[in-house]
């Protein structure tokens, strides 16, 4: 425990009290015991609204120490308010070390993307959850989720793509796209796109959830068969893009709209804007690159 | 208890049924079988206990004593009450099926009757499009739907057109034994006549056994081999319909047939 002083006001380390990072702790180690199954919490108050990423906070103060190595995603960016902000949150809080840079990094919160570069042993990925169960939009009752969770009543999921195919003649959902987690539990991946989705089965980082508001942890250990819910005549598929990443021209990542003017003009760039800057640091160059903004600095391998 | 289907063995064979609500009672000691293909009415007031022991029978409820057995498709008779939940629940979603008298209950309103129909089929297991929405194709062809309606949401059909799409839910999965609550409640007549033309025949074609509750005679008349009768909680005659309907024993059921308003 690392008492910070020298300012007016002082935190314990990573802001949670020792009681509650070692509540969550537990909560963490039951998860992860359990993949894919809610575990309920004592949710903290925290100096940030709902919605903000009050479980992803609490998961990463409870589980960081001062060895490590923090980068914070807000879809993808680094740069974005509520990346910014929680950076420096466990900066102030924690004074704890932190990157852009994916593969420098122990631990990664993320809301809604999981990085482009491949994670690795060792490392953790937090991720921000506004609405942990799979089955709420279609079961409004919690005693009769847990209960369908606890008996693997799992139709009604299916049910839910269903009617994505009958309306839209494909499967519709594009984000939050239901997990079968180690053949067992139906789990809520967060918004992140459904092209993250693969990314998830047989990770070897470890993956936590952290749900504030709903007050739940859910976890998939390392190594673990994560399978997207599909029907045979309709297999699950990702989202796929006409052109590379504007700026990097990278392809085979996921890429976000950008709109540049009111005549149509648009551009598709990178949505993880780690990636887009290595890339462009290694020369690579998209079409609406700028002309030597890295060229300059490094020339092109 | 005489029954047309004496050979059998029952399907469902309650026993000594009672329900408390703390001091009230809410049926008190019922005893029957229900042999398969046989549809049984239970008739009585409103607070006759009739819902009551309805939903004692079909483990919504748990009853204060008595034991309720069924006979599984493997030949063997079990106590409902002595199975897992997880057991029960799967036999309501295969084997059973209920008709709750507001379709609102039996049915999800947010999703399509495609879907309605096919839940079933997804909760044991079918994981392919096509294949389900064949079926449910077939299932509102024969309660009368269009075939066009079926990516429509129930809340935008009528309420008899919600009741047969209730029932299409209930019988896809081919259950053996059905449990009605008023199946007719809340129709206008000539609806009513139609629905009961159309279960008449789903119950004659699949050969499935039923349990209607109705205060409504005439229901029972049309839909049912034998009847119970119940006033506050206790069982006051049983036995075929038409023997009930026309030479009533029980001074209450003579009341009751009684007060049928003649036209």
């Amino acid at each position: 425990m690392t008492v910070m002083t020298g300012d007016i006001a002082t935190y314990n380390f990573a802001y949670l009290d020792e009681q509650t990072k070692r509540m969550i702790r537990r909560a963490i180690l039951k998860a992860i015991a359990i993949p894919g199954y809610q575990v309920p919490f004592a949710s903290r108050e925290m100096p940030m609204p709902y919605g903000w990423g009050t479980g992803g906070v609490q998961v990463t103060a409870s589980i960081i120490g001062p060895d490590d190595t923090l980068k914070v995603i807000d879809q993808g960016a680094d740069d974005t308010t509520n990346a910014v902000s929680i950076r420096a949150f466990f900066q102030k809080v924690a004074n704890v070390a932190v990157t852009t840079h994916t593969r420098d990094a122990t631990i990664i919160q993320t809301r809604h993307r999981i990085p482009e570069e491949p994670l690795t042993e060792g490392q953790v990925l937090v991720y921000q959850v506004p609405i942990p169960e799979p089955l709420r939009f279609l079961e409004p009752r919690e005693t009769e989720t847990r209960k369908m969770h606890a008996l693997e009543e799992y139709g009604l999921m299916h049910v839910k793509l269903y009617e994505d195919i009958a309306r839209h003649g494909h499967i519709a959902t594009t984000y939050a796209y239901p997990v079968l987690v180690a053949d067992r539990y139906v789990m809520d991946p967060s918004p992140t796109p459904k092209f993250d989705n693969p990314k998830m089965d047989m990770s070897p980082a470890l993956q936590l959830f952290g749900a504030g508001r709903e007050k739940r942890i859910y976890a998939i250990p390392p190594y673990t068969r994560v399978v997207s819910l599909d029907f045979e005549d309709h297999p699950f598929e990702i989202q796929s893009f006409e052109e590379p990443c504007a700026l990097c021209a990278a392809e085979g990542v996921y890429l976000d709209e950008v709109i540049l003017d009111d005549h149509g003009g648009r551009m598709f760039v990178c949505s993880d804007t780690d990636h887009c800057e290595e890339r462009l640091a290694q020369g690579h160059k998209g079409r609406l690159a700028a002309e030597d903004a890295y060229a300059a600095k490094e020339p092109a391998q | 208890m005489s029954s047309l289907f004496e050979d059998a063995a029952p399907l469902l064979s309650v026993d000594g049924l009672t329900k408390f609500y703390g001091p009230r009672i809410g049926c008190r000691d019922v005893s029957f079988d229900v042999y398969p293909g046989e549809v049984v009415a239970i008739v009585g007031e409103s607070g006759s206990g009739k819902t009551t022991l309805l939903n004692c029978i079909s483990t919504r409820l748990e009853p204060s004593s008595g034991t309720v057995g069924y006979r599984m498709r493997d030949g063997k008779t079990r106590d409902l009450y002595r199975m897992s939940e997880a057991e029960r629940r799967l036999l309501m979603r295969t084997d059973w099926g209920f008709v709750h008298q507001n379709p609102a209950d039996g049915l999800r309103m947010t999703v399509s009757a495609g879907a309605n129909v096919g839940e079933r089929l997804m909760a044991v297991g079918e994981r392919h499009y096509g294949r389900i929405r064949e079926t449910a194709t077939g299932w509102l062809e024969r309660v009368e739907i269009a075939e066009d309606r079926i990516d429509d949401q129930p809340r935008a059909f009528s309420g008899g057109m919600r009741q047969r799409l209730q029932i299409a839910r209930n019988l896809v999965t081919g259950p053996r034994l059905v449990f009605m609550d008023e199946p007719t409640g809340g129709l206008d007549v000539s609806v009513q006549a139609r629905l009961l033309d159309l279960l008449r025949g789903l119950v004659a074609d699949l050969g499935l056994a039923a349990i209607v509750v109705t205060h409504d005679l005439a229901v029972a008349r049309l839909l049912s081999h034998r009847m119970i009768v119940m006033k506050g909680g206790d069982v006051v005659e049983a036995g075929l319909t038409d023997r009930v309907l026309d030479d009533p024993q029980a001074p209450y059921t003579q009341l009751l047939v009684s007060s049928i308003l003649q036209v």
